[in-house]
């Protein structure tokens, strides 16, 4: 647990690999022989990948008898309207509460959970020990078992289907991880420089702020990237805590929650195109940020698991 | 240790702390106490009726065919991921050509790794509206329009892949392999990454070859990382609520069609807790959901335990 954080991004292996020659007069031909069969594999693997994904962006430039007829049928349908169809059909909306939940609850949990991290990681106090022990349990329980009081609590707050209820929440249950992870970081950060801080009259707060947490500006990165995916992702939280709760409470679905509500609606009202479209609009801001922070997803994500 | 350093410890506490307590640690301790009672939820009046919520759960032939379900899915999950990892993750980091028996990677591992991973990204809202799609029921799915084609279905007798009793608990399985299968290539090709290139230059030099190398070394020493993914999917496979309650038909609500065949812990206790309004009975399936993926936890660290080895 108090291993050094690794760098698992790539090792560079996997480049230098790629540009190794081909050898002709290779004496045995395991290696030959290897290479085709790992190549069919993992090709074939990577259109597994792709073609269903593939598959539902083109659907949504077909017509709903198209999607009805032959699931190999070309497109013929080339407008974006039914992109702007889908948007006004809620996935605007819904992705804007997705987004104005995400602005506060992921640089609060990252505050909140470093503050904590960082006051267990660095100070001796009764009780520290016991404190994080308190934090990490959380992460052991499987959600389902607070959904039901969590609710009613929620409730007596006078916070169902409200963001800041959402917010709150989130923060919460990010915060076992969030703690783990940072109060790791925290403690391989070397104490001399913490030190000079403080000699030089700098206060508590002002050391941390200025001068620990931009050094740990890694694991906020690889935390940040993991409890961002995760709380996007997110479905049972909100579909328990953001149900309209009368006639003239309006709805503030979240992504996840609004795509599941559209497919039952376009279920009836055979308008598949749409849905498809909103999958796709999902999919894009996904698709963008993997591609330009792929390196740091990955290192990430598999990161944090290995903790 | 001086005041004003206290000061500043509980300072910066207080709000993590006050969140963390509202809304996780208390939620879970008042579990316990409300799967003690009758509680309906909509009002705040509930009798103490002890053990009773629980008895009848072990009577509830639903949730119970439910535990098995998840239990399929707890020793099916981990073992087809994992496998299908570790095989992708050697053909990547050893698949290579070049001298025999040394272990190279494939050219264009990194692409491949990037587009493996990628299904990792998307939420499982979008992953239960694509395989809705894929599993159609008629020739407009993907997978049936390809059978077609390949003539293998019949085109007037289509597969209803997930109306089959027998059949939606494979496709819901197949939705979690493809979802990850790349997350944990990746994880255990970066622990390949990380075994140093001497122990398999020794191993070249005692005459090793590429498959003894593999499961002779690379094998042992990712054993840390076999069994952190074997937890990680034990989770995934103890909750699998967005999939079964938003591709499978409705039992009342939230999925677990036909006829319960794919209903699983989650789902039941979602049902009872907000259709059914039974509040204390799903707070006890809450409950047994924490003891099972204890009992989890337990014994997966107990049966993948190895000695470890320092490198």
């Amino acid at each position: 647990m108090s291993a050094p954080i690794k760098e698992t991004a790539p090792a560079p292996a996997g480049r230098t690999v790629a540009k190794v020659p081909v050898r002709p007069g290779d004496r045995r031909g395991e290696g030959v022989v290897l290479n085709v069969f790992s190549h069919g594999f993992l090709a074939l693997w990577a259109l597994l990948i792709v073609l269903p994904l593939l598959w539902l962006v083109l659907s949504s430039f077909k017509t709903d008898t198209q999607i009805g007829g032959s699931a190999l049928g070309w497109p013929e349908n080339w407008t974006l309207d039914v992109f702007g169809r889908a948007w006004d059909k809620g996935i605007g909306d819904y992705f804007l509460n997705t987004v104005i939940v995400l602005v506060f609850s992921v640089p609060l949990t990252m505050l909140f959970g470093s503050m904590a991290a960082y006051v267990l990681a660095r100070y001796r106090f009764r009780g520290n020990r016991l404190l994080y022990y308190f934090f990490v349990a959380g992460a052991m329980f499987p959600v389902f078992l607070a959904l039901v009081p969590l609710f009613f609590m929620v409730k007596r707050l006078d916070m169902l289907n409200t963001y800041q209820g959402l917010i709150l929440v989130y923060i919460a249950y990010s915060m076992p991880f969030t703690v783990f992870f940072m109060h790791a970081f925290f403690r391989t950060l070397p104490t001399a420089v913490f030190e000079a801080a403080i000699l030089d009259g700098a206060s508590h707060t002002r050391t941390f702020f200025q001068v620990m947490l931009p050094m740990a500006k890694p694991g906020l990165i690889s935390v940040g990237i993991f409890n961002t995916l995760g709380q996007w992702n997110q479905f049972i939280l909100p579909t328990v805590l953001m149900q309209p709760q009368s006639g003239d409470d309006p709805e503030r679905y979240v992504l996840t929650q609004g795509l599941i509500q559209l497919q039952q609606q376009q279920g009836y009202a055979s308008d598949l195109p749409v849905l498809f479209a909103g999958v796709t609009i999902a999919m894009i801001p996904m698709l963008v940020v993997y591609l330009s922070f792929q390196r740091q997803v990955q290192a990430g994500l598999t990161s944090a698991t290995l903790k | 240790m001086r005041k004003g350093q206290y000061r500043f410890v509980a300072g910066f506490l207080l709000v993590p702390v006050a969140l963390y307590v509202v809304f996780v640690i208390w939620p879970y301790i008042q579990t316990f106490g409300y799967s003690l009672t009758d509680w309906k939820g909509q009002s705040q009046t509930f009798r103490f009726v002890g053990l009773d919520n629980y008895r009848k759960l072990f009577q509830d032939d639903v949730f119970i065919e439910a535990i098995g379900h998840n239990i399929l899915f707890l020793v099916l999950i981990p073992v087809i991921t994992i496998l299908l990892a570790l095989f992708f993750a050697f053909m990547l980091n050893a698949g290579g050509r070049g001298r025999a028996g040394g272990v190279q990677g494939v050219a264009g591992a990194r692409f491949y790794k990037v587009l493996y991973f990628f299904p990792q990204v998307l939420s499982l809202a979008i992953l239960a509206v694509l395989f809705n799609a894929v599993y159609r029921s008629d020739g407009g799915g993907l997978l049936n329009g390809f059978l077609i084609k390949l003539g293998l279905v019949d085109a007037d007798k289509p597969v209803e892949w997930l109306n089959e009793p027998n059949m939606v608990l494979w496709a819901l399985l197949l939705v979690v392999v493809w979802h990850g299968v790349g997350f944990y290539l990746v994880l255990f090709s970066a622990a390949m990454q990380s075994i140093p290139r001497d122990i398999y230059e020794a191993a070249l030099i005692d005459g090793a070859s590429r498959n003894q190398s593999f499961f002779r070394i690379t094998l042992p020493l990712l054993w840390d990382s076999v069994q952190t993914a074997w937890v990680y999917l034990g989770i995934v496979a103890m909750d699998m609520f967005v999939l079964v309650s938003s591709m499978t038909q409705n039992m009342g609500a939230y999925g677990g069609g036909p006829d319960h065949h794919s209903d699983v812990m989650s789902t039941v206790m979602m049902r009872n807790f907000l259709y059914y309004g039974k509040s204390g009975y799903a707070c006890a399936m809450g409950v047994v959901m924490l003891l099972l993926t204890l009992v989890l936890s337990v014994v997966t660290l107990r049966a993948t335990r190895r000695e470890r080895i320092e490198f």
